[in-house]
């Protein structure tokens, strides 16, 4: 029997080389004669471009181009965009999607307004300061309510106001289940914007043979694939000319799936006329501007429940900030309008939201991808209907989950990658039971906080669902072959950026093949070596590729057993694959190397029989009819000072659901980095604009991603429902972490603080916010009630 | 000192001795990257914050965005391909160079994830091991409070530090 590899904490294949420092980043290439791109950015939100005048850049020193949008003459086109809205009735989506460099007119600060390209960066960026660009400010629109104002300043001429879609989605009859509700609880939830800041920055190289007619660009993307056949569209070049390769990517999150952004347009492009390898590398500050952000919602939520806290039905009304594009179409939105529905049976749902157009970057997933809202706004309700009807919060969820028997469960609305949203499985229960005993729930509540609280201390807890919908189509697909050395060769379309897929994906093929999972070799994100596949977003790499693999390597198994079968002369039923070689398992010595097979398998003479491929080498795709659900409970105790709202996390529990586990460590990984995201998004991270759009915190100075000293020690588990869906019954895991994060803060720190007047509605939070808040709700007793919708 | 006036520098970098002419306002992080083709060193926020690029100079871990080159002069740097020695130097699978213990301790505890950090935070926490053969988990998260990661939630790396604490001295 061969050794089990899939769901084996193994180490990772892919750490050697991280760790003494010769894997390949993006900056990383050097090439021969190579030039250094920077570009001049707006410092204006909202402008109208009066003039640009180049010629003391063109003249400097060092200087190979200079471009601005008239240089680029037809080569200058809006971006695609990239996800078409979705089939909703009464939908209504308008597009306006980013420019490579800005023509007459600036919409948010840090859009490009022409690129300089020079020996060096320095010289590149000493350029740049000499281009003299006459800008006529406008008014921003910078706030989400106040782009829909009448008279608002207008961002896309082309467009009658600054909404950017408007789409309602409902099931069963709200208003009527409203007029029976026992309680019925509105409020205002807000969530603003933050970074993914990935440690590595954005960049682009690319290298174009006049002699061979190919084109080589390294790119940080998500999304090798699509990249390539975007710019060969753009530069009239075939696919085949196009090499992308998305090397060694560090960290993702999100953005880095965007496309295209316009260096990724340009740079090509200039290498090509110029003749020349061109690079650019975003530094920290453009990254704050130029790279995409998330997760400006308004929500004007409604809950409607029965006297036992049963879930009648929920109403919410929110505006979503797009910023001034929207190349991403209704991803985000669309995901927090479905992942509000979270574990819960909720059997009357009216949503409806508008996208608006604001000066501010633009907006396109990350990590959690309009989920967190979603997430935020209903685990809010639930706590604070909880907290009206004099029951506990983990108990109104416990009353409210869908049961096992309920799945597949179909919520009768669109999700983003456009079919209905089924949940394929899931047992909320278990998780919430196992999350509640690993952090002492009812001992906290009962023994615990008491004694503090006679201490004087201010201690909460919280615990909260979320679930997650992964692992969507439409398809990826994974190359498998047998080496003449023995060893295995994998590729796949999907990039990677620290997810483990040389090891995941290793395992997958390992378990098929029965060889060890160091004898795997993965390639991923460079379409030299496979070319058809979407890109690694929405937690899908290990769901949609690993089934590809797994689909592929069964495949050469399949070719390995009968190539033996034929040389041993024995029944393929006899044979086992193990340690890298075939065996008849009643005669262990008869046996053949994966090595010999691959050399039998491509013979020099003789002929390959008709129906026989040469070569142990197998192809497959895998395109799941529909996503699988993972889901959570994550759980935390928390201290706080009042006097100085600094808060201490004493306890974080993690239980989660996503399927089968490839690899126990990897998945624990991703969890824990997801959480520290989500740290940082609920208390810690926030971009602060002024109201005239300027970014005031664009360094990690001002922009305080959390550090060792304030992310916990968090303690995890799993329960395990297989998705159907897919055959290794797998679901995704990348941005699980990160999702409840701000929704549990929330209960936490009412539960520690205990004020009667305080009511958290809004993240990111802060230690000053928090202040404020604390001091709000002490100044204003009752102040709560004054708010309220409570009937 | 003009910004176009060359200056003549010499420093040894994982033992080697390199002389090279550069600009006094170049990077010891772009020196080192750009230069001397020792990649390794990543850039992450170039504003000293994120520790991505720390290397040690003369054994003591500083940030190389934040040292011009011209200050190395006669200085020695250890950047992450020195911690093993003989490492991209041909030979194939099976002769390849021991890890460091800090380093074999991070793959074991799975202490990186996209590993742009991960050169920086060795270079960080080997001299402080040095310093502190047995750290507790505060002092080990006390001494990576210098350095961003976005992947790992850190937990990992405070036990890989542990870990190799162990290893090293048992």
């Amino acid at each position: 029997m061969s050794v089990r590899h899939f769901g084996k904490p193994v180490v990772r294949n892919e750490d050697r080389r991280l760790l003494t420092g010769e894997a390949l980043f993006v900056d990383d290439v050097h090439l021969d004669g190579m030039l250094h791109a920077a570009f001049l950015r707006s410092d204006h939100a909202h402008a109208r471009v009066l003039e640009i005048d180049v010629s003391g850049a063109r003249a400097h020193e060092g200087v190979a181009a200079v471009f601005t949008a008239e240089d680029l003459g037809d080569y200058w086109q809006p971006g695609p965009l990239l996800v078409s809205p979705p089939p909703i009735e009464r939908l209504e989506f308008h597009q306006a999607t980013q420019v490579p460099l800005a023509r007459d007119k600036i919409r948010h600060v840090g859009e490009p307004i022409a690129v300089v390209v020079a020996r060096t960066r320095y010289e590149a960026e000493d350029a740049v300061a000499l281009i003299d660009v006459d800008l006529e400010p406008l008014d921003a629109v910078v706030d989400v309510e106040g782009a829909l104002v009448e008279n608002a300043p207008r961002i896309h001429e082309h467009l009658s106001s600054n909404l950017a879609a408007h789409v309602i989605q409902e099931k069963g009859d709200y208003q009527a289940v409203r007029d029976r509700a026992t309680l019925l609880l509105s409020r205002r939830f807000l969530y603003d914007r933050g970074v993914s800041a990935s440690m590595e920055t954005r960049g682009v190289v690319a290298d174009w043979s006049a002699k061979s007619g190919e084109l080589t660009v390294w790119d940080t993307t998500q999304a090798p694939i699509p990249i390539r056949n975007g710019l060969a569209g753009m530069l009239g070049l075939s696919e085949s000319q196009v090499r992308v390769i998305a090397p060694f990517v560090g960290g993702g999150f999100g953005p880095k799936i965007m496309m295209f952004y316009p260096e990724e347009v340009l740079i090509p492009w200039i290498a090509m006329r110029l003749g020349q390898p061109v690079k650019w590398i975003e530094d920290r500050q453009e990254s704050f501007f130029a790279t995409t952000q998330e997760r400006g919602q308004v929500h004007d939520a409604e809950i409607a429940l029965d006297e036992n806290g049963r879930i009648l039905g929920v109403h919410d009304v929110f505006l979503h900030d797009t910023g001034a594009y929207d190349p991403y179409g209704l991803t985000v939105p669309i995901n927090s309008q479905c992942t509000l529905l979270g574990p819960y049976r909720v059997p009357n749902y009216y949503s409806e939201f508008r996208v608006v157009f604001t000066n501010k970057p633009i907006v396109s997933p990350v990590r959690g991808a309009g989920r967190q809202h979603g997430v935020f706004v209903m685990e809010r309700l639930l706590d604070l209907a909880a907290r009206e009807l004099g029951m506990d919060c983990s108990e109104i969820r416990r009353r409210n989950y869908l049961s096992p028997d309920d799945f597949p469960h179909d919520h009768e609305i669109i999700y983003q990658d456009f079919a209905p949203l089924v949940y394929d499985s899931g047992d909320y229960l278990p998780a919430l039971d196992k999350a509640a005993a690993m952090i002492g729930y009812d001992t906290f509540i009962t023994d615990e906080q008491p004694r503090l609280r006679a201490e004087g201390r201010h201690v909460g807890v919280g615990i909260v669902s979320y679930v997650e919908g992964t692992g969507i189509g439409p398809y990826e697909g994974a190359r498998v072959s047998v080496e003449r050395n023995g060893r295995v060769h994998v590729a796949t379309g999907v990039g990677t950026q620290g997810q483990g897929h040389f090891t995941s994906f290793a395992q997958i093929v390992a378990e098929q093949l029965g060889v060890e999972v160091e004898d795997v070799e993965v390639v991923t994100g460079d379409t030299g070596k496979f070319h058809w596949g979407t890109g690694t977003f929405a937690s899908r790499g290990a769901v949609v590729a690993g089934n590809a693999c797994r689909a592929a390597a069964a495949a050469v198994r399949g070719k390995v057993l009968k190539l033996a079968a034929q040389l041993l002369d024995v029944a393929e039923g006899d044979l086992e694959l193990t340690g890298g070689a075939v065996r008849l398992m009643t005669d262990p010595a008869r046996t053949l190397s994966f090595g010999a097979l691959a050399i039998q398998a491509n013979p020099l003479r003789g002929a390959v029989k008709p129906g026989m491929e040469p070569g142990l080498e197998a192809t497959a795709y895998f395109g799941p009819e529909r996503g699988s659900t993972a889901s959570g409970v994550h759980a935390m105790i928390l201290e706080v000072d009042p006097e100085t709202a600094m808060v201490e996390i004493r306890r974080y529990v993690v239980v989660h659901d996503c399927g089968k586990v490839i690899n126990p460590t990897i998945v624990e990984g991703q969890i824990l980095g997801g959480v520290a995201h989500g740290i940082g998004n609920a208390f810690y991270e926030q971009l602060a604009f002024d109201a005239n759009g300027q970014l005031l915190n664009a360094s990690f100075m001002d922009y305080l991603v959390p550090t060792a000293t304030e992310v916990p020690r968090v303690e995890s588990d799993h329960v395990e429902t297989p998705s159907p869906f897919n055959p290794l019954g797998i679901k995704g895991v990348g941005e699980a972490g990160a999702i409840p994060t701000g929704a549990l803060f929330a209960q936490a720190l009412e539960d520690a603080l205990d004020l009667p007047g305080l009511e958290i509605v809004e993240i990111p939070l802060s230690p000053n916010r928090l202040f404020e808040l604390i001091r709000e709700a002490g100044t204003s007793s009752g102040g709560k009630r004054s708010r309220d919708n409570v009937e | 000192m003009r910004v176009d006036e060359r200056h003549s520098i010499r420093v040894t970098v994982n033992g080697d001795a390199f002389e090279r002419s550069i600009e006094p306002r170049m990077l010891l992080s772009d020196f080192l990257r750009h230069e001397l083709e020792l990649t390794g060193t990543h850039v992450g926020c170039e504003h000293g914050v994120c520790g991505a690029c720390t290397v040690l100079l003369n054994g003591q871990s500083v940030r190389s965005c934040l040292v011009f080159a011209v200050q190395t002069d006669g200085e020695e740097i250890t950047t992450v391909e020195g911690l093993t020695p003989g490492i991209g130097v041909g030979g194939g699978a099976g002769d390849e160079p021991e890890l460091h213990p800090l380093q074999a301790a991070f793959r074991d505890a799975h202490a990186l994830q996209c590993g742009f950090c991960t050169p920086g935070v060795l270079l960080s926490l080997i001299p402080f091991l040095e310093e502190n053969p047995h750290p507790n988990e505060r002092d080990i998260r006390e001494a990576l409070s210098g350095n961003l990661c976005r992947c790992t939630g850190y937990q990992n790396i405070v036990d890989a530090v542990k870990l190799a604490a162990e290893r090293i001295h048992r």
